[in-house]
């Protein structure tokens, strides 16, 4: 029987096959390291007396504390400091590169990896941070990991794993003008529910699918975990090659084309099963915001705040009356008429240069709306560099947003970007759960076209609302 | 890892589903670099609310989270797992789990014992009829007992077995160590390496 991509990847990293219970041994291709989740497992291979196996399989950057305002003075936030300056120790003693703040390749590390070109199809990454699943566009198996996951990964480079199963999530059509790669994935996880995916690999796959950039793919990838899924993928196309050939890190010549010929393989094949099967139609897709807190609370940016009292299941019925109550909005209300107090763009799912271009086309000639601040911070250093050099940033700073250094930020505010409590955003990141982005914050997740509209008017819209 | 095998402790209420890692443990209380001291961030929103069950006296010693579905989803942050052991939980009980969530509650010898809603229902009710009262999770039966109520848990063989065994994952990948070097040997040539390259 054929296999499907997931499956293919996973068997071609068998280091060792589980004996009954006990899980398969998988080698991993790529570490991606951040400043949060890795002090504790440097320090259990100090205290084991171990080394890094494969420190060149290995990358740091900062990101999840770094401010994004006077990058070149010292993190004011005594904690942070010390939670970035124990990276610096700790890649300096164990042999492991670093990309540190105000470096040029500094960044949020799904925005990193990719752009360097050390994602490529058919590999396995790692990372302690749930967003890895990103790097499935390119056909990678990538996934997040706990902290002791990564220790054993410093240590081993390996990981116990048992297989997942798998789901297809085939959308086929067009897109209609205005609706992106975000607004795909918003309907995905409001149609099989925050934990619809948990213990699948999703493989996204249709003819929208394919008509999407690498960058799309990404952010469709990027919030696979939203849906519960440890990990997303997407089959490796002309697409992905273009994007890869002449990257920092992809293979040159002979082993260039001999890459190729292999990554051509990873497709699933014809014959393959998926344990299961959902259908979106991508030309019934319109811009999708959330209204609650958790991104499988969802709707068409055309629709009304839903009323609990019309909701079935109990445990359903009882999470959203909560999340109203947090969120304080009334059933009942159009979502054109929430007005929000901030707009973010950024993140690991929308803070690269198409998501950039994309907002600062709808921003061009037009101011933010009074009283609304909007703070546009890149991906990376890399992708902020990009928009300067096509003057993207002059487009934001006239229109009246601030314009910052890269890093995760706003998204889950361990920086001093941060909501006040009962603030309101609309924002291109990944989570609205409550207080990710500050103490009583309230988020709407929307798409970078969605994100520069509202900052516009103010109220949560799309550029057709614009006049 | 301390070996499990049974654990009686006071079983808390906690009538939500989808309680993601960020209600368990805000990111702000992420900054320590070692794996001990998360209590103070546990559930820190929530229990700024006098209202929330671990703020009544009887629930305050608990031991045993008794959870909505779809518990420990969003960030893969350890810290989640560290700061409910370090409160003081040894076992959380949900009808669904969080993939990653679950991986690290097994790394860190909390046990995640996943029954179904109803029987969960079926806890809330006892627990809250009589706050205080004790639930006696058995790793080698599987079972959750609350005073008359029994139910069976579901748990993989492997971290089952892990965990009555108290067994660290790096000592036993380690005795593999030659089918790695193995492994490395055959990699394809054109993989990327991290260092530097040139231009």
């Amino acid at each position: 029987m054929g296999r499907t991509l997931a499956e293919k990847v996973w068997d071609a990293h068998v280091v060792r096959r589980g004996d009954g219970d006990e899980p398969d041994l998988l080698y991993i291709d790529l570490h991606l390291v951040h400043e949060v989740t890795s002090p504790q497992a440097f320090d259990g291979l100090r205290m084991a007396g171990r080394r890094v196996r494969r420190p060149d399989l290995t990358i740091a950057t900062e990101d999840h504390n770094v401010p994004t305002v006077g990058i070149d003075l010292p993190i004011a936030d005594p904690v942070s400091r010390t939670q970035v300056e124990t990276l610096r120790r700790n890649c300096a003693e164990f042999g492991v590169r670093l990309h540190p703040m105000g470096d040029a390749e500094q960044g949020i590390v799904h925005v990193v990896g990719p752009q360097l070109g050390l994602t490529q199809p058919g590999m396995t990454v790692v990372c302690g941070d749930s967003h890895t699943s990103t790097h499935g566009a390119f056909g990678a198996l990538a996934f997040g990991i706990g902290t002791s996951e990564v220790e054993h990964v410093l240590a081993t480079q390996t990981l116990p794993l048992r297989p997942f199963r798998t789901m297809a999530i085939t959308v086929d059509g067009r897109l209609r003008q205005g609706v992106t790669a975000k607004d795909i994935i918003l309907a995905v996880i409001a149609k099989i529910g925050t934990g619809g995916g948990q213990g699948y690999v999703l493989e996204y796959r249709g003819s929208a699918i394919e008509a999407l950039s690498m960058e799309a793919r990404m952010t469709v990838c990027n919030m696979s975990i939203e849906a519960g899924a440890r990990a997303g993928m997407i089959a490796p196309d002309e697409t992905t090659f273009e994007y890869l050939r002449g990257r920092p890190h992809a293979p040159k010549g002979a082993e260039w084309d001999a890459a190729v010929e292999y990554w051509r393989t990873l497709r699933t094949d014809e014959d393959a099963v998926f344990d299961r099967e959902v259908r979106i139609d991508a030309d019934e897709l319109t811009p999708f915001v959330t209204w609650g807190t958790n991104p499988g609370q969802g709707l068409p940016l055309s629709e009304r705040v839903p009323d609990p009292s019309t909701i079935a299941d109990e445990v359903e019925r009882t999470a959203a009356e909560k999340a109203l109550a947090y969120m304080g909005l009334a059933p009942g209300t159009p979502l054109r008429e929430i007005g929000v107090d901030t707009v973010f763009l950024g993140s690991c799912t929308n803070g690269r240069i198409e998501d950039l271009r994309a907002a600062a086309a709808v921003l061009r000639g037009r101011r933010v709306a009074e009283g609304v601040r909007m703070l546009v911070v890149p991906g990376s250093m890399r992708v902020r560099a990009q928009a300067e050099s096509e003057g993207l940033h002059e487009v934001f700073l006239a229109a009246g947003a601030e314009w910052r250094a890269a890093g995760c930020s706003m998204c889950l505010g361990m920086n001093p970007d941060q909501l006040r409590p009962g603030e309101r955003s609309a924002s291109t990141s990944n989570r609205n759960f409550e207080g990710r982005q500050g103490k009583g914050g309230r988020t709407h997740l929307v798409s970078p076209l969605v994100a520069a509209a509202t900052a516009v008017r103010g109220t949560l819209s799309s550029p057709d609302d614009l006049d | 890892m301390e070996p499990f095998t049974t654990h009686t402790g006071v079983g808390v209420p906690l009538r939500r589903s989808n309680v993601d890692t960020d209600q368990i443990i805000p990111a702000v209380y992420l900054k320590r670099v070692s794996r001990t001291g998360f209590a103070d961030g546990l559930f820190a929103a929530w229990r700024a609310d006098e209202d929330f069950v671990l703020n009544a006296e009887p629930y305050r010693s608990g031991s045993v989270l008794v959870a909505g579905p779809d518990f420990g989803t969003g960030s893969s942050r350890e810290h989640a797992v560290w700061a409910l052991a370090d409160y003081g939980f040894r076992v959380v009980v949900s009808s669904r789990f969080a993939d990653i969530f679950r991986g690290n509650a097994g790394k860190q010898g909390l046990l995640a014992a996943q029954c179904e809603q109803s029987d969960v229902e079926r806890l809330w009710k006892v627990l809250e009829a009589e706050p205080g009262a004790e639930v006696t999770v058995d790793l080698r039966e599987k079972t959750v007992r609350a005073k008359e109520f029994v139910a069976p848990f579901a748990i993989d063989d492997y971290t089952r077995w892990r965990l009555l065994e108290g067994l660290d994952d790096i000592a036993l990948t380690l005795r593999h160590a030659e089918e790695v070097d193995a492994f490395e040997r055959r990699r394809p040539s054109w993989l990327p390496s991290t260092q530097p390259v040139a231009g």
